[in-house]
């Protein structure tokens, strides 16, 4: 399994095209559900993500819009790893993610890494950058310290935080969130993983800051040829990041298709109520 | 006359060590009764510590330095202790961003209106439970939450129930005042909306005069009858919220406008402003916008800008004052 691991070869330069990407698998949900038991009495039922599939082909860049509650964010937990499906399959390549435990989840967080939401929270306040972007280099690649830290710098530069002598040493306090979501970004990048899956990544960040994250998003998509599962309620983040979008109510998709079309001829009431909750300042 | 009038305010964080921030310069505005404004402005631009000072809820490190805050004829700058306190229950609420840590985790929401209803009651007021239940129910009812609330602990309820709750709590005393700080901020879409639209309801019936501190200009524009934009520790500009969309505007506004687009366009550029706000530690040369400002001149980095009329209110601008003729018009002339 490890064979088309694309970072065999040794490490890649992050500026550049770092690997044949036909090397990226695609990402198949399969007819996915998540029931969650309350404890105690009665055992109460919860369907958090109801018969659900979709497919992330290699490169692509899917978005999951939906609002609190419907499911989201416990399907992006099964598609990384840290749930379990109650039924249905996901499958990464030939690897059946719901069944991987041990050395074999390991693996597969290198080829599939995660972006969430709060940047604040997301990073060890005591590890410096440097540290933090080093760390997955050493644990998932192996590389030797100043191999792990030259790679580092390199990915540091991908993703903007120039001159990144300055920045290697800042801890995340001394930071603006969008430096710190651009340090998160960083970290997921290290092992060049083939998916990442962001969780609401701009959603903590100020207007100002948004589209600049968006940007980079999208630029590593260009440059590095990974695929990208984008998750939010907002909207037009999604217009700008995705190629195509599902929408998840209450656990199953109501509607899905190429981003614009969805949004500007919505079928579904729901989409229709979040596109109306926007507050934009009609220009 | 004006309910709020603050001339001068300004706030510094001075701690034990290192270089003390100055996070609110110069700000002079009124507040008419009834008006409600916004207050939008990137992180770190004061926005919060402005409101703050003007309900005097300023935690050391942080000191209002100098400045008038005139409340309903009353000075609350030079007010202290037990006087303050009287005042706050003469009329000033404060709600917060995420309800759920406004919110005191081991009592119930009944127990919320009881402390509140006690705490403030004048002299003769009745304050029994009796009391105190009816008034949180006839306030819960006013934002859309059943009586049966009140014997809920918050994590029972949701973030936007929470948020309801803690209006409701600042409604309870019928203040005249109300500044909201980023209410729906930690909320999703539609229960943002859903709050918002409570808000703006709430303010209509009762209208009490309040301030919505939120870096979110769709949904202050959408809400508000004024905004005051705040760059740097000061107001940059401030128009009456149906005028901002059209005319012109200070740069920075405009940069903030252009971070927004319709989801449902043909085509969309996102704009972002490049650059963070300067280090407010550090003495502030000229107009603190002009390091990102496409327009800036000459001037705008020697000489800081005063708020001049512009259009139908005020901004801070050199080039938009017409001061100085605009780089880009001659340009593409």
């Amino acid at each position: 399994m490890s064979e088309d691991r694309p970072t065999d070869d040794g490490p890649v330069p992050a500026g550049a095209t770092p690997v044949n990407r036909s090397a990226v698998a695609p990402m198949e949900i399969r007819g996915v559900s998540k029931v969650f038991t309350r404890r105690g009495r009665g055992r109460e039922k919860l369907v958090a993500v109801d018969d659900v599939s979709f497919t992330i082909p290699p490169g692509a860049a899917i978005g999951l819009v939906g609002a609190s509650g419907s499911g989201k964010s416990t399907l992006a937990g099964m598609i990384t790893g840290s749930l379990r499906p109650t039924s249905g399959s996901i499958r990464f390549g030939d690897i059946e993610v719901g069944g991987l435990r041990g050395s074999g989840l390991r693996d597969f967080h290198s080829r599939v890494q995660m972006v969430f939401q709060d940047p604040y929270g997301a990073l060890n306040p005591l590890h410096t950058v440097e540290y933090t972007v080093v760390r997955p280099l050493q644990n998932f690649l192996r590389l030797s310290a100043t191999e792990a830290r030259d790679r580092a710098h390199e990915i540091l530069q991908t993703v903007g935080l120039t001159p990144t002598d300055q920045y290697a040493a800042k801890l995340p306090h001394q930071l603006s969130g969008g430096q710190r979501q651009r340090v998160v970004i960083a970290r997921a990048l290290a092992c060049d993983p083939e998916l990442i899956v962001a969780d609401e990544p701009v959603s903590m960040l100020d207007v100002s800051l948004r589209a600049g994250v968006l940007r980079l998003l999208t630029d590593l998509r260009e440059q590095r040829g990974l695929s990208l599962l984008y998750i939010t309620h907002d909207l037009l983040s999604a217009r700008v990041a995705t190629d195509e979008i599902l929408v998840l109510n209450k656990g199953r998709v109501v509607e899905r298709g190429v981003t614009k079309d969805v949004l500007q001829h919505p079928t579904d009431s729901y989409t229709v109520q979040l596109l109306d909750a926007i507050a934009t300042p009609a220009r | 006359m004006a309910l709020l009038q603050a001339t001068d305010v300004n706030v510094t964080y001075q701690p034990g060590r290192g270089a003390g921030v100055w996070a609110v310069r110069d700000v002079s505005f009124s507040l008419e009764e009834g008006e409600f404004v916004g207050l939008v402005g990137e992180s770190g631009c004061g926005k919060s510590t402005l409101g703050y000072a003007l309900t005097r809820m300023l935690q050391p490190p942080a000191r209002l330095d100098k400045g008038v805050i005139d409340f309903a004829g009353v000075d609350l700058s030079s007010l202290d202790g037990e006087q303050l306190r009287h005042q706050r229950r003469e009329g000033i609420a404060l709600v917060l961003q995420s309800g759920m840590n406004a919110l005191n985790p081991v009592r119930s929401v009944g127990q919320h209106f009881r402390d509140i209803l006690r705490a403030h009651a004048r002299d003769g007021e009745d304050t029994s439970p009796a009391h105190a239940h009816d008034r949180g129910a006839e306030m819960l009812a006013s934002v859309d939450l059943e009586p049966s609330v009140l014997g809920s602990y918050p994590h029972e309820l949701s973030g936007g129930m929470r948020q309801r709750v803690s209006i409701a709590l600042a409604l309870s005393l019928d203040p005249r005042l109300i500044v909201f700080d980023e209410p729906t901020t930690a909320l999703d879409v539609i229960v943002q909306g859903a709050v918002m639209q409570t808000i703006k309801t709430l303010q209509r019936e009762r209208g009490f005069t309040a301030i919505l501190i939120s870096h979110d200009l769709g949904v202050v524009l959408d809400a508000t009858d004024r905004v005051m934009v705040m760059y740097a520790g000061r107001i940059v500009e401030d128009q009456p919220s149906a005028e901002m969309l059209s005319g012109q505007h200070h740069p920075y506004t405009e940069a903030l406008l252009g971070c927004y687009a319709d989801p449902r366009a043909d085509e969309i550029e996102l704009g972002g402003i490049p650059g963070s706000p300067p280090d407010l530690s550090l003495p502030q040369a000229g107009c603190s916008f002009s390091p990102r400002c496409p327009l800036a001149v000459e001037v705008c980095r020697d000489v800081d800008p005063p708020l001049m009329p512009l259009g139908a209110g005020r901004a801070a601008c050199h080039v938009r004052a017409g001061q100085v003729t605009e780089q880009r018009d001659d340009a593409h002339v």
